[in-house]
């Protein structure tokens, strides 16, 4: 094949000036007796690259097979109307769904409510997930038990976690319950937004906090100390010296949260199941399928989840430059 | 100086104490629930004044909380044991291999882990009902597998970078393949690793809910935190509340011998796969 591509470059060459053809016929042997010499290295990479798209090729195929298929489905799904109660009436409708859900006021509510416990738990979270790290990565005393005692809300199951916090602010049986004075905080619906956002702090705090950790371990000891001897108060210290070095880790950290704080579901399940317009998105989509078992309603919510996601992490990654976890593997071995 | 670094010392105990307590109290108060007796279920204090174990003499009579217990632990280390395996594989290629398409596989990993789940349930859904998965093991195995791969991946390529490899080289040169230096050098190395992946994607399986209670529609698949918000007492007068604290309580002791054992491997693990990657 190589020997056949010469006398091309030839033709071409030939219009040109003479010495650039001479100049040009001269280069190409030369690259090729000088890749030569690795052939017997090459066949050893051609098994490396075997080895290495076998050893893969499982976990990408059971990823895609399990997430890539659904998603191109569920649009398809979402471009009919298709309700298990009445299959005979399946057709093809194009985007009425989509119309559907978005002049839906139900659709909307729920938007915001889950934009408003992302933002205010991703922000609570940071601040508080900062003082943990700060309190697991320095404090002198307990090191071993503080950690101990952070992995519990981390490791616990959603739905026990959930039905504590429930049964904590029921009148009658919870210790909370009668912390602002009578009545019952969740039927209402401000107060039981703020209990579901104190029950997603509680659990998701500790991975926040191990995450800024990791980034705060990074701050090299001597900085902090020399900060330290040339009269940084220990505020300055952490602003001008830790901040600056974690910010990577806690982009991670604050992406991550916040795409895992938009799929808020358990919480709201066990806490108000939705009542008093306290439902998420996630919670209307699983009523939409399992109570409605409108599957062309359903997917349209989840398509429209789906892109929502994609574009907060979307702005993540372009406005603040989030480098992904992993993102630059390949250059390091 | 020595007065200083004791009052240091005061002050981050006192840090560390409103942090034991607030991560305790919940877990606390559901254990103290599943110990009242029904009188005093609703005194509203928060701790027993009477104990008893009647609420788990009760629900482990149950068939319903049985049955999830073993659909729970049965579809979390099938789950577990075939992310960790294929995790592990991927892992290796990533971290010592060279071949094109790696920056892709980790491209996909990382949309994966941040991938909205609740996207899958309409589909999976239907798919699992036309291949006739739903409501069985499998169903429940595969998304867990999918979700935490990424995990394994990227807990597994942080420990495995930190492998001294030149034994494998060594071991090559001694005449062995390179998947022989993988099974009798490179894996009892990366045991502790797989080890510590192992109880991160445990954790990962048990506690979800939204795929256990969207694929699953009978007892046969159930898993026990869907089971739990079912649970409704053995009669319609009487009051769940005892026996849905007390199987909150069984399917937390997992979690609380993990954390109180392994805690320094679950930190590394979480904290290494985050941010050095």
């Amino acid at each position: 094949m190589s020997v056949n591509a010469t006398p091309a470059g030839a033709d071409v060459a030939a219009d040109e000036t003479a010495t650039g053809t001479a100049g040009r016929h001269a280069a190409v042997p030369a690259q090729r007796s000088g890749r030569a010499p690795k052939t017997p290295l090459s066949e050893n990479k051609r098994a490396e690259r075997k080895l290495g798209w076998l050893l893969c090729a499982p976990a990408a195929l059971v990823m895609l097979l399990v997430t890539a298929y659904p998603i191109l489905y569920s649009i398809w799904l979402s471009l009919q109307r298709f309700d298990l109660r009445f299959p005979a009436e399946r057709e093809f409708i194009g985007l009425e769904n989509y119309v559907t859900v978005l002049t839906n006021e139900f659709w909307w509510t729920a938007f915001g409510v889950t934009m408003l416990i992302t933002v205010v738990t991703v922000a609570v979270e940071l601040v508080l997930g900062m003082g943990l790290a700060l309190i697991m990565h320095r404090t002198l005393v307990g090191r071993g038990i503080v950690r101990t005692a952070a992995l519990i809300p981390y490791g616990i199951v959603t739905v026990v976690a959930a039905f504590s916090w429930r049964y904590a602010w029921t009148p009658g049986t919870g210790y909370l319950a009668n912390v602002f004075g009578e009545g019952a905080p969740l039927t209402e619906r401000a107060s039981s937004l703020a209990i579901v956002m104190l029950a997603e702090i509680w659990k998701t705090t500790p991975f926040m906090a191990l995450l800024l950790m990791a980034g705060l371990a990074l701050v090299p000891e001597d900085l902090l100390k020399a900060a330290s001897t040339d009269g940084a108060t220990a505020w300055q210290r952490f602003t001008k010296v830790m901040l600056p070095v974690m910010k990577p880790a806690i982009l991670v950290a604050l992406l991550f949260r916040t795409l895992d704080a938009f799929r808020v579901f358990d919480n709201i399940y066990v806490l108000t199941a939705g009542a008093n317009e306290t439902s998420s998105v996630s919670m209307i989509a699983y009523n939409n399928l399992i109570r409605g078992l409108n599957l062309g309603i359903g997917s349209t919510m989840s398509v429209l989840i789906f892109l929502t996601v994609a574009i907060i992490a979307f702005v993540f990654v372009k406005l603040f430059g989030t480098a992904a976890p992993g993102s630059d593997d390949g250059e390091r071995r | 100086m020595a007065d200083t670094t004791t009052k240091a010392k005061v002050r981050w105990g006192l840090l560390d104490l409103i942090v034991v307590v607030f991560a305790l109290v919940p877990v606390l108060w559901i254990a103290s629930l599943s110990f009242k007796t029904p009188a005093t279920l609703t005194d509203g204090k928060f701790w027993p004044r009477e104990w008893t174990l009647d609420n788990y003499r009760t629900i482990f009579q149950t068939d319903q909380f049985v049955r999830a217990l073993v659909n729970s632990i049965g579809i979390a280390l099938i789950a577990t044991l075939i992310a960790v395996v294929l995790g592990a594989m991927a892992a290796y290629a990533i971290s010592r291999l060279d071949f094109p398409g790696k920056k892709l596989l980790v491209g996909v990993s990382l949309l994966i882990a941040m991938f909205p789940q609740v996207s899958l349930v309409s589909p999976l859904f239907e798919i699992e009902r036309q291949l006739g998965i739903f409501d069985t093991w499998p169903g429940l195995i595969l998304p867990y597998i999918t979700f935490a791969l990424p995990l394994a991946i990227y807990t597994l390529s942080a420990f495995f970078k930190q492998i001294p490899w030149d034994l494998e080289k060594a071991a090559k040169m001694d005449g062995a393949t390179q998947g022989q230096a993988f099974r009798r050098v490179i894996a009892p190395l990366a045991a502790p690793g797989l080890f510590t992946t192992a109880i991160l994607v445990f954790i990962f399986c048990w506690n979800d809910f939204l795929f256990a209670i969207t694929l699953t529609s009978t007892e046969r698949a159930r898993t026990v935190p869907v089971a739990l918000s079912f649970f409704t007492g053995e009669s319609q007068f009487e009051d769940p509340t005892g026996a849905i604290c007390a199987a909150a309580v069984v399917i937390t002791i997992p979690i609380i011998l993990f954390v109180l054992f392994f805690q320094r491997r679950i930190v590394s693990g979480l904290t290494s796969g985050a941010v050095k990657g």
